[in-house]
């Protein structure tokens, strides 16, 4: 763990035992498999993958709501230094105020009969945060209007909004109980693109004023590439690269974020076929591919890709790759 | 390109929902043509009309549907024009839906039964539209899986949707709409749902298709990229009208309309990580609020009062076949001339 880090992740995992039945063993899947990585305070740090890949899950373990079956989150902050694994109540109780999450939906998100108002007062009741309703109201007041919203549709309920508007009460109800900690997970991959860049600029200057650390999950690079500070790419479970974000989109060294790279379409129609075509899917975590968790799809894949896990080298400073072939 | 030539022709179509709160416009005066073996992109943003337009083609939208009486949708076969518009029976309407055109949609699990074989459904849909029998049709439906890219097509033709990933299940679908040997192929959002890799696989594919079926597609999506990486032509929708329309070069390279301006801004680049981004400023106006004059005046920086939400802009032409409908656009060109 180093001194600005904000959350640090060592040898994560999560595994979730399947078809375990009377007379047989079952399998295991691998959702997080000895993830390390760590969080600079302050930073906009981003993880992306393609489905499947485990982002959501290493998000939800960071924030102690998916089972952790090994490795550790350490989480410091100011005077509190928490192993999110081992929390005790009282930690606990604490820990959730300080880190909050923000979901893809933001049309399931919201319970439907509920006014704005109570949707982003809920958090602060529920915790006890505020004594009385007028303190309450004016802490929604305030971080509303930080969040861009309306102060008369307040009283409205949440049908009355577009996706955009939705989407900025769902982060005004994470912001409201003050939290260092948000995880973002796809935040705006419902959205339109004329919406999307709003709320992304939204949550830059948000952290900005609020001093947050945001993780934030995406599986579109253009808007990560845009917003993040530090990328880590995910694949299978692992994470096989992880960058400062320009350094990442400048030079990627590990084969996926390079296909990944190559795979978004490109806006000039004479950039056609032009794109690295990875052959197949995403295997099943449950039959991992051993070796180099990648071979099975990887264009420069050799015989002992097959066997050799690949080591997680720091290539050059902080950009690592888990690649036998990226000097 | 005159009627005759078009393979498709989409004359001033409007349509409008009933409900309980009032008429709806989903759909204000579209046109559009598409010839015979060209793609043809149409772009917006959620409730811009690109859905409700496309099932208009097929007559596949609700039943509180009100289509405006000037509207004409004309589609060209090899034996005379067909009004799609004032087909009324379901055997009239089978020519069409299914043979003539079909369509693939953004969530294939939501489009194949769950508990029919991918093979049972891919066999029916054969039997209803074409002469073979059910050995003929199984043998095809297993080909064109293989031809789609599904390995070992024999075995997969008698699993069920849930069996398949979803990238196989857009494959599958794919394979689907084209054993009926459509002209006409709607493709609603059918990358949306994929991840990226999967999505340059199925782009791939739906090219190679083209070339070898010389079917024409209309493809709806909101991403202005595979328009670029798969369309000859675009047209940029935005509450239910067509703002710009043109060759997909001149579209994304110099782009006329404020609205098409405004969503290449809009979304990030890789080339330029150190343009900010440039949100379209406010929200899309609620269907039951369209704004008088040109819809988008309400979110143009442009705009100018006493003019934009006056009038209604039409259709002007920008350069060959290239055309945008903007008021100010129009002003610029009488000025010049």
């Amino acid at each position: 763990m180093t001194e600005r880090s904000h959350v640090s992740v060592d040898r994560l995992s999560v595994h979730y035992g399947i078809g375990k039945s009377l007379f047989g063993r079952g399998g295991v899947v691998k959702a997080v498999d000895e993830v390390s990585l760590e969080i600079p305070r302050g930073s906009f740090f981003g993880l992306v993958g393609e489905s499947g890949s485990g982002k959501t899950t290493l998000g939800r373990a960071i924030l102690n709501a998916a089972p952790i079956s090994g490795g550790g989150v350490r989480y410091v902050d100011g005077d509190v230094d928490y192993d999110v694994g081992n929390l005790s109540k009282a930690d606990l109780k604490d820990y959730r105020k300080r880190t909050q999450l923000i979901f893809q939906d933001p049309y399931a998100a919201l319970s439907p009969r509920m006014t704005v108002r109570d949707i982003i007062a809920e958090p602060l009741e529920v915790m006890g945060l505020t004594k009385t309703r007028a303190e309450t109201d004016e802490r929604v007041r305030e971080i509303a209007a930080k969040c861009r919203l309306n102060l008369e549709h307040l009283r409205r309920f949440p049908h009355a909004f577009s996706g955009g508007q939705r989407q900025r009460i769902s982060i005004a109800r994470a912001l409201v109980c003050e939290p260092k900690f948000l995880v973002a997970d796809e935040s705006v991959a419902a959205l339109d693109v004329s919406i999307q860049a709003d709320i992304l600029n939204l949550l830059k200057s948000l952290q900005k004023d609020l001093d947050i650390t945001f993780l934030f999950i995406s599986h579109d690079l253009s808007v990560v590439a845009h917003t993040c500070d530090y990328v880590a790419v995910m694949y299978l479970g692992t994470i096989v690269e992880m960058a400062p974000s320009r350094e990442l989109f400048e030079s990627p060294r590990h084969p996926y974020t390079k296909a990944l790279l190559s795979a978004i379409p490109s806006l000039d129609p004479d950039d056609r076929g032009k794109a690295q075509k990875l052959e197949g899917e995403i295997p099943s975590p449950a039959a991992m591919p051993p070796g180099c968790r990648f071979h099975t799809r990887c264009p420069v894949a050799e015989g002992r890709c097959s066997t050799d896990v690949p080591e997680w080298r720091e290539l050059t400073r902080s950009h690592f790759a888990a690649c036998h072939f990226s000097e | 390109m005159s009627v005759s030539d078009a393979l498709i022709s989409v004359k001033n179509l409007t349509v409008r929902f009933k409900t309980d709160e009032g008429l709806i416009t989903a759909v204000d005066d579209v046109s559009f043509d598409i010839a015979p073996g060209e793609v043809l992109g149409l772009v917006g943003e959620s409730g811009s009309g690109k859905s409700v337009t496309a099932k208009a083609l097929m007559q596949l939208n609700a039943g509180n549907t009100v289509y405006g009486e000037e509207s004409r949708i004309t589609l060209n076969l090899d034996d005379g024009p067909i009004d799609i518009l004032s087909l009324r029976t379901a055997k009239q309407l089978n020519v069409v839906r299914g043979g003539a055109i079909s369509m693939i949609f953004q969530e294939p699990m939501a489009s194949f039964a769950p508990a029919i074989t991918i093979g049972d459904q891919m066999v029916e849909q054969l039997l209803l539209h074409s002469s073979m029998d059910k050995k003929q049709a199984r043998e095809f439906s297993i080909e064109m899986l293989d031809r789609v890219g599904i390995s070992d097509a024999g075995r997969r033709i008698d699993q069920y949707a849930f069996e398949f990933s979803g990238g196989m299940r857009q494959r599958a679908m794919i394979a689907m709409a084209l054993s009926t040997k459509p002209k006409l192929l709607i493709a609603d959002e059918p990358t949306t749902a994929l991840d990226v890799t999967i999505q340059a696989q199925v782009i791939e594919l739906m090219k190679d298709l083209v070339d070898e079926f010389g079917m024409a597609i209309l493809f709806i999506t909101h991403d202005l990229g595979v328009i670029a990486q798969t369309a000859d032509r675009v047209a940029v929708m935005y509450l239910g009208r067509v703002m710009e329309t043109g060759p997909v070069r001149d579209v994304i390279r110099t782009p006329a309309h404020p609205y098409t301006q405004g969503l290449l801004n809009a979304l990030p680049k890789l080339e330029k990580l150190d343009v900010a981004l440039t949100p379209v400023p406010g929200d899309i106006p609620s269907p039951l609020e369209r704004p008088p004059g040109c819809v988008f005046h309400t979110r143009c920086a442009k705009a100018k009062p006493g003019l934009c939400d006056v009038e209604v802009p039409v259709r002007i032409p920008v350069k060959d076949g290239h055309e945008a409908a903007c008021l100010l656009l129009e002003t610029e060109m009488e000025a010049a001339s």
